[in-house]
């Protein structure tokens, strides 16, 4: 269930008077809301733009910009895995193919249960050790079809 | 008497389980009642050999690697903590032949010490810089900098001296110093294993150019997707300024100085420094033309220094040693050391800092040791994503700024990709296009569009449709490219592009469908 309007008002506020003595707090804002509700709200937006002064649109542009920024909430695991050179030279579209394969699902998408959901990432500055990923924020290695197996039956848990 | 271990927390040494063999380290030296001491360290920069544990013995550190969890006991029942032999053992790790050829300037603490220990950092030489800076004029240190010949190791190569006497020179309430922790090129991870294994020195070289151009304030921008360097930036400044290296007298001067963190939000752009300005200030991550230079009116509108992590880690060395001592390294006109990053599918990948001068082959068959998959060496790419691909013909192209960029290539942030035989390199040219069309900010029409017809070019090529015909257009497009976009993203595209194309014919032929086919 996603949390009443006011409620999020409140808590987009309250995160927003954490980083406003920044200078540019717009960036630390967002990614601020993201720690806070796992995605940035669409109600949070007019909040954000009423407190910095700015333009809905500014804030919209801004927030669509990034990568990083979601406007859904993610699986309750988000596993990212590196396309770029370094892990190519090292068959990451293999290990594309194998982990979309495993979870049922391709990038940019969540497993129906909720329990993942699959993003590309251009680098992790592991490219000594390629091919490489991201579990929650914690960095593997020489991926191989044991360890994504792994990964797999991880976050199916 | 109490023995010293030394475990990585440097990411790639985590990525490979170092977390699990700490734990596994801990867990036994409890149960065997040892008195010993674990220091979580940088990476020397072995990948290879990572996780690598070492121990301090009275003839110098000793190493064990790659250590997994599983040979933790056994290496303690070879007397790990005497230095005793084990099927792991690689000796004296500085008789390492991949660290004993190295000449380690910028890198010299990286590995060895406790990275948020500001005394460790202090014991093995920092802060010698600072305080030769909080003693000397502005006007002198930027002319130490200058006559160093030290250049922008962002991938540009600009003169950092010149850069920092514009912002002097300039006249402002406020000016800033802007690190450009944006490291988003594959095959680049020297800045992520000084934020991560030496932050302090980054500290100390960004308040060098601070007491130097006349700013009082720092900022960090680092990549969101190297959450252990923002952790330990983080960790840096705050020790930093709970010990009086940062704050409103640094090391007791009356220059002010302070430093924040900031990350970045995914966008591969924002390593373009007119675009990271615009990040830090809350905006878009949009390229801005120049004029004005950022050291004119730079961030929030003020004189900007900006500068890469391995440039400003580079100056505390310089100021302590001096110009002279760093520019006697090097060739030409690029002069000092550079960390060059070899990565990809090669046997010995990792950090090798030397002075400017070696062959690409030297580099990719010596030090590396060739391919991780034991076939041919296809294409090396150097400089990231906007680099060329050198074919083996090319190996003799010495690193160094200027002859790199006579054979239509880029040093960049010096990082190697290495390819083997397997590699199809029209593929790689086209993700070469489809990357920038992902990543660009939009605001011109020649990355933004071209980038798009780019991809589509390519697969019509690969479909053997009109392929003459559709090479020209890619060649003609590259050029427009080139000369038409507003900043490196579109306009550094077209290395990796044609350089398959003029240096991998093959794999661009018609009859490549029939091959695959076959």
């Amino acid at each position: 269930m996603q949390p009443a309007g006011t409620e999020i008002a409140s808590r987009t506020t309250a995160v927003i008077n954490e980083f406003a003595g920044l200078e540019g707090p717009l960036l630390p804002i967002l990614h601020g809301l993201q720690e806070e509700f796992g995605f940035v709200p669409d109600e949070s937006l007019p909040v954000i733009a009423k407190a910095l002064n700015i333009s809905n649109a500014e804030v919209h542009g801004v927030v669509t910009f990034y990568h990083d920024y979601r406007r859904h909430p993610a699986g309750r695991h988000v596993l990212k895995i590196c396309q770029a050179e370094a892990c190519q030279s090292m068959g990451s579209d293999a290990v594309a193919a194998k982990i979309k394969q495993l979870l049922g699902i391709g990038f940019h998408e969540t497993t129906r249960d909720g329990s993942v959901t699959l993003e590309p990432i251009y680098c992790l500055g592991l490219c000594a050790c390629a091919p490489a990923a991201m579990l929650d924020g914690e960095v593997i290695g020489r991926l191989d079809a044991e360890k994504l197996e792994e990964i797999a039956a991880e976050v199916r848990l | 008497m109490s023995v010293t271990l030394y475990i990585p927390c440097d990411s790639g040494a985590l990525a490979l389980g170092a977390e699990k063999v700490a734990k596994a380290i801990e867990k036994e030296i409890a149960a065997r009642g040892i008195d010993a001491k674990i220091v979580r360290n940088g990476s020397r920069g072995m990948y290879w050999l990572e996780p690598m544990v070492e121990v301090e013995t009275p003839e110098g550190r000793v190493a064990y690697g790659p250590v997994t969890a599983k040979d933790v006991s056994s290496l303690f029942d070879a007397g790990l903590t005497s230095s005793g032999s084990h099927k792991l053992s690689l000796g004296r790790t500085d008789d390492i032949p991949f660290l004993a050829k190295q000449t380690r300037l910028t890198f010299a603490r990286v590995g060895i010490t406790d990275p948020l220990s500001l005394d460790d950092y202090k014991a093995h030489g920092g802060l010698k810089g600072l305080e030769k800076a909080v003693a000397t004029a502005p006007a002198e240190i930027v002319k130490t900098v200058t006559d160093s010949g030290l250049r922008g190791r962002g991938g540009a190569g600009f003169p950092t001296g010149i850069k920092w006497k514009t912002v002097m020179d300039a006249v402002a309430d406020r000016k800033y110093i802007l690190c450009n922790a944006d490291e988003g090129d594959s095959g680049t991870f020297a800045d992520r294993m000084i934020m991560e294994g030496d932050p302090f020195v980054l500290v100390e070289g960004m308040t060098i150019a601070g007491i130097a151009t006349g700013a009082t304030k720092g900022f960090v921008y680092i990549r969101s997707e190297y959450p252990h360097a923002i952790a330990t930036m983080t960790r840096a400044v705050e020790i930093a300024r709970k010990r009086g290296v940062l704050g409103v007298n640094v090391l007791g001067s009356p220059n002010a100085f302070d430093i924040e963190i900031r990350s970045g939000a995914g966008a591969y752009v924002c390593g373009e420094e007119t675009s990271l300005m615009n990040s830090v200030e809350g905006k878009r991550g949009i390229v801005r033309a120049k004029p004005p230079l950022p050291a004119i009116q730079g961030l929030f509108g003020k004189p900007t220094v900006i500068n890469n992590v391995i440039s400003l880690a580079s100056v505390p060395i310089i100021m302590d040693r001096g110009a002279e001592f760093y520019k006697d390294f090097g060739m030409g006109r690029s002069r000092g050391t550079i960390p060059i990053q070899i990565a990809g599918n090669v046997k010995h990948g990792g950090l090798f800092e030397a002075a400017f001068g070696l062959t690409l082959g030297e580099i990719v068959d010596d030090i590396g040791g060739g391919t991780a998959t034991g076939r041919p060496v296809k294409a090396v790419q150097v400089g990231g994503p906007l680099g060329a691909y050198f074919p083996r013909k090319l190996f003799d192209t010495p690193f160094d700024y200027e002859a790199f960029a006579a054979k239509d290539g880029l040093v960049g942030h010096a990082g190697i990709v290495v390819f083997d035989d397997t590699a199809d390199m029209l593929k790689q040219a086209r993700f070469a296009m489809e990357f920038c069309a992902i990543e660009s900010c939009g605001k011109c029409t020649p990355c933004r569009i071209g980038s798009t017809r780019g991809v589509e070019t390519i697969d019509k090529i690969a479909a053997g449709i009109e392929p003459e015909k559709n090479l020209a257009l890619v060649t003609d497009l590259c050029n427009t490219m080139k000369f038409g976009s507003l900043c490196a993203l579109g306009g550094f595209t077209p290395y990796p592009v044609m350089s398959s194309i003029n240096h991998f014919p093959d794999d661009f032929r018609p009859q490549r469908q029939l091959e695959a086919a076959e």
